[in-house]
């Protein structure tokens, strides 16, 4: 059941995906002063929305698995923030590409890519801790706990930076991309959301399928190892 | 009354235990100088620009000497099962994790008031001219980071890679109060009003009060599991 409905979103996130790419690179209309680059913002902003809903399904399994100690959450919990990861990652990675030509400068401290490099540094953490701790209940104990405090810092340090950055204000920011969109930008940016999220749905549901069998696999390999 | 009774008592015998074995102090004091050594060679120590980077300087210091203290906050109760007796204590989680925090607390704060006389002969800084004020950032600043850090060390007490895992989980989720806490001491060096900055205190004393919240209601979790 939980196999045919991510072959079924894999499938429509891959068609989508075809269509995101004709959108992007030969239906909506050149930016004016950016050029060409300005295309990677359908495929840069997206995957950061995606990125923030995986922490907040995270958040939410994370807290229902300390509540009810169901492992099915703590299965949701580790997919949401790897497949999470992999999409603040791109987001960091294309971040870079458009603002060299458009600021000069590949990176700058300014409050929204500090918070996303936070928020990618406390995913890594989180797998790198998932990886150190054998005890598949400790584990879960402890990833859930971990998650909670990292959901609450994020939100402050996105907070914090905002006012950290208004005292001392980067020029490179003036006119964000959101100032006066042309209508056919809007369609192709939200469906390119919507083709993010499908894929993010996709993955999601294989990575679930994924930690339930290793965990029954794990809990297996122990009663064998009980019985012998 | 029950909480913090339990909470007096694990923080004396955590300082108890520090004050006859000098574990952890002496090593962190030494790290401490040691980073103050190794600025000196990033920059020059002598330049104008110092002064306005010199809140960040100080606070890298204290976090990194902090790690030490806090990675050994739970890991020294491993030892002959110390910490199976402390959870099967009639004292619940919150006087334990908030006992050792105070602790930690006021053995970093030793730490602190230590450095900072060696930070302003080394690197020509004038630290006393806000003094009251400092002594209340380097408190706030640092019950925030121990409070998260000594939860952490007893979340990652039997992990490998413990000394590594802790620094990794911690600085990204303290990252606000090392934000307000660096904002603030710089404003103090250079010897500027504070009433500008009141909005990093409320930052500081709000993530405190999130922080020793959570940390309270998740330490049973953690403990028990």
């Amino acid at each position: 059941m939980k196999n045919r409905s991510s072959a079924i979103l894999a499938a429509a996130s891959g068609v989508m995906l075809v269509i995101t790419l004709y959108l992007t690179f030969l239906w909506v209309p050149m930016e004016r002063t950016m050029g060409v680059v300005q295309r990677i913002f359908y495929f840069h902003v997206p995957p950061f929305f995606v990125a923030g809903a995986a922490i907040l399904a995270g958040l939410v399994a994370s807290i229902r698995f300390l509540i009810t100690r169901d492992y099915r959450f703590d299965d949701l919990a580790v997919s949401a923030i790897e497949v999470g990861w992999v999409f603040d990652s791109i987001n960091l990675v294309m971040g870079p590409f458009w603002a060299r030509p458009v600021w000069g400068i590949w990176w700058t401290w300014d409050a929204r890519l500090t918070s996303a490099f936070v928020l990618w540094l406390m995913f890594a953490g989180y797998l790198i801790l998932r990886r150190a701790v054998d005890d598949p209940s400790a584990r879960a104990v402890m990833c859930s706990v971990v998650v909670i405090f990292q959901a609450v810092g994020g939100v402050i340090v996105y907070m914090a930076n905002r006012w950290w950055r208004t005292q001392h204000p980067q020029p490179v920011m003036g006119g964000g991309q959101g100032s006066g969109l042309d209508p056919r930008m809007w369609y192709v940016f939200l469906f390119s959301l919507a083709t993010m999220l499908v894929l993010f749905g996709a993955l999601l549901q294989t990575r679930r399928r994924l930690e339930r069998l290793r965990r029954e696999i794990d809990g297996l390999r122990r009663t064998v190892h009980s019985e012998a | 009354m029950d909480v913090l009774r339990g909470t007096f008592i694990i923080a004396f015998k955590d300082l108890r235990v520090e004050l006859r074995s000098k574990e952890v102090i002496n090593a962190a004091l030494s790290f401490a100088l040691v980073i103050l050594l190794l600025f000196s060679f990033a920059f020059d120590p002598s330049a104008e620009e110092t002064r306005e980077i010199s809140g960040g300087l100080l606070w890298l210091v204290f976090i990194f000497a902090g790690i030490l203290v806090l990675n050994r906050s739970f890991a020294r109760e491993t030892v002959n099962d110390c910490l199976d007796g402390l959870v099967a204590s009639p004292l619940s989680g919150a006087p334990i994790l908030l006992g050792k925090a105070v602790s930690n607390t006021v053995l970093l704060l030793v730490l602190e008031l230590v450095t900072l006389p060696i930070f302003g002969i080394f690197y020509n800084v004038r630290w006393t001219v806000g003094l009251g004020w400092l002594l209340l950032v380097l408190l706030l600043g640092t019950w925030g980071l121990t409070v998260v850090g000594t939860l952490f060390s007893a979340l990652t007490v039997n992990v490998s890679l413990r000394e590594a895992m802790l620094p990794l989980l911690v600085f990204p989720i303290t990252l606000p109060i090392l934000m307000a806490a660096v904002q603030l001491t710089t404003t103090l060096f250079s010897g500027e009003p504070i009433a500008p900055d009141m909005v990093w205190l409320r930052v500081l004393i709000g993530c405190d009060i999130i922080f020793t919240v959570l940390a309270g209601a998740l330490v049973e979790s953690v403990l028990v599991g």
